[in-house]
């Protein structure tokens, strides 16, 4: 039956839709909260507009219980997968959402939003304070993790999807990813947390700072208020950007991508840019400057520094009630979220007794690994989420 | 997940199934890639969960629709609350672990009852190479040699019986194995596998 199926519908579809496909282009739709509706937040805080940026891949099934939430990390997006608009690069998880992929859109119905406090298109300190007719810049109230994933609770609901099959996401997704049940516990049958961690400590509390201080002493960025002016903070976002990218490298990833290699061929005793990793991070801080706000940096690493699973110190405590089964995964060379935070997670789901599945994956290329090995990642998500969408048939 | 037959498993792995009430818990310390568990999943109805050490053994773990954690026995099972499962499953990695008594400890206290099998060291082939060949055996349950083998500790069946007659576990069922079949005659000299059910002595 079902490779009948498979069959007649190959015959209809375009080439590229064999096996592993592809998206092909892909579309930002936007959820705008109803008026006179207010969006609470964690601090207490209140916002009277809120609009999430989000797309989606796949189909909804007719009894909504295929839906799969994707959360991006802190530089991410709504464009998880395929080509929006006339994009020349896909989205940031294209190599595990897709036709036939990880996150299979044949199978399930896959979206993605922009966190709240990015800069992509959903509520942040870019967007317009209704009640000033200009950017909010620092008047937009500090978020959390928490009211990230409330938002994402609004527009789910808003798609009419009352339980997901599974939320997943690396780094700060993953952070979201664990809050979903967390918050929800009967709104999610299956949570998948990459690289993630269930607390920041203080060493990622530390580069945290490090990166908002590199903003901060911009004298462009002029306490956030920089939206309408010429000069905008870019050197420090860059640097910002440059410090985040050593911490989700390893030192044999960096050893092995660039080594002491030159840009030149000698030495030129002068304070130019004369290593390869001296190049690449000076090229990935001025490429990002371009794509992200300075001041969304700061709130979502602020959220990220505030993120703290525990109750009572205690992390356990968190997961009590929690109705999901968990697939998490570490990475053997991430020292930004060592493998231990995972298995600490993985701990305090096992004594709840918990479902859990935890796989370390070997990697040379540290925190980046989460977008990186892509192979590993699908033979791990895929046969999970299938099975736990087989189970979820078998319980109705 | 493919459903298992019996007659597809391994001899220990039948006679650890039998031992497996339908419905209950059931955890497998070093579960390899998983054809035990499937089957006790897929078969008895178990509510089932391994831990093992191999990564390449967690994907196809994963892809049975196993749940699975990658690590290894000897940090602990500190996670795992008392009396947590109705079977421990221990078997053949029980002389691979690196403290075979306080694993043994954590199981019983962890599961109800613990299933451990491990091969023989004195079996009777495994005497004559160590008695007339002079070197250390290999044998079909013993497959290493000195410089590669996974196990770190070398029983018998007579030294097992006696840790647990020290150690105060009960031995509830016993099971020994030829390379041809199961046998009940002098199991020290002719088994080359033991598998045993224990649990803890009330008293």
């Amino acid at each position: 039956m079902k490779n009948t199926l498979n069959n007649s519908r190959k015959k209809n579809m375009p080439e590229i839709r064999s096996q592993s496909g592809e998206l092909g282009r892909v579309q930002t739709k936007y959820y705008n909260m109803p008026e006179k509706e207010v969006f609470k937040l964690e601090s207490g805080a209140k916002l009277g507009e809120l609009k999430i940026a989000y797309e989606t891949y796949g189909k909804l099934n007719g009894e909504k219980t295929n839906a799969i939430l994707i959360c991006h990390a802190l530089s991410g997006d709504a464009n998880a997968a395929g080509y929006n608009g006339n994009a020349s690069r896909p989205g940031w998880w294209n190599d595990m959402i897709g036709p036939g992929k990880a996150f299979d859109t044949d199978k399930y119905f896959v979206i993605c939003s922009n966190v709240l406090g990015g800069c992509k298109g959903t509520s942040g300190p870019n967007s317009i304070d209704p009640s000033k007719g200009k950017p909010y810049g620092l008047s937009f109230p500090i978020i959390s993790i928490a009211d990230m994933v409330n938002a994402q609770k609004v527009l789910v609901e808003y798609l009419g999807i009352e339980r997901l099959l599974a939320v997943a996401g690396g780094s700060m997704g993953g952070m979201q990813a664990l809050q979903w049940p967390v918050s929800f516990p009967d709104a999610v049958e299956a949570c998948i947390p990459i690289a993630a961690t269930y607390k920041h400590t203080a060493q990622q509390i530390a580069f945290g700072e490090v990166g908002r201080q590199a903003i901060m002493a911009d004298p462009a960025w002029n306490g956030g208020d920089y939206y309408e002016s010429k000069a905008h903070p870019s050197a420090g976002l860059a640097v910002a950007r440059m410090i985040g990218h050593i911490t989700y490298m390893s030192n044999s990833s960096m050893e092995q991508k660039f080594g002491r290699s030159l840009k030149k061929k000698e030495l030129g005793f002068e304070f130019t840019t004369e290593f390869e990793v001296e190049g690449y991070l000076r090229y990935r801080g001025d490429s990002f400057v371009k794509r992200f706000d300075a001041n969304s940096y700061l709130y979502l690493t602020k959220a990220m520094d505030y993120f703290d699973l525990q109750k009572n110190g205690k992390l356990h405590l968190a997961f009590k009630g929690v109705n999901s089964r968990f697939l998490v995964v570490a990475f053997s060379s991430d020292w930004l979220y060592p493998p231990y935070q995972s298995k600490d997670i993985v701990k305090a789901l096992k004594m709840n007794g918990i479902d859990v599945t935890y796989c370390e994956v070997s990697s040379d290329y540290g925190h980046d690994a989460f977008l990186l090995e892509f192979k590993e990642e699908t033979k791990l998500v895929k046969h999970f989420i299938d099975n736990t969408f087989k189970k979820t048939g078998k319980k109705r | 997940m493919t459903s298992k037959r019996k007659e597809d498993l391994r001899l220990d792995h039948k006679i650890i199934g039998e031992l497996i009430a339908p419905g209950s818990a059931v955890l497998d310390l070093g579960c390899g890639d998983g054809d035990l568990l499937e089957y006790l999943v897929s078969v008895k109805d178990v509510r089932g969960s391994g831990v093992e050490i191999s990564e390449d053994a967690i994907y196809k773990c994963v892809e049975k629709g196993l749940s699975v954690s990658h690590g290894d026995i000897d940090s602990g099972l500190t996670e795992y609350p008392d009396s947590a499962f109705d079977f421990v499953i221990f078997n053949q990695t029980m002389q691979q672990v690196e403290k075979p008594m306080d694993a043994i400890d954590e199981a019983l206290r962890i599961g109800r009852k613990v299933i451990v099998g491990f091969p023989n060291f004195c079996d009777l082939k495994s005497r004559l190479q160590l008695f007339f060949g002079g070197h250390v055996p290999v044998t079909p349950s013993l497959p290493y040699s000195w410089y590669d083998t996974p196990n770190r500790h070398f029983l018998s069946i007579k030294d097992f019986i006696r840790f647990c007659g020290d150690r105060g576990i009960k031995i509830e069922k016993n099971f020994y194995l030829s390379e041809s079949g199961p046998v009940r005659f002098m199991p020290n000299l002719t088994a080359v596998n033991a598998i045993f059910q224990v649990s803890k002595n009330s008293c």
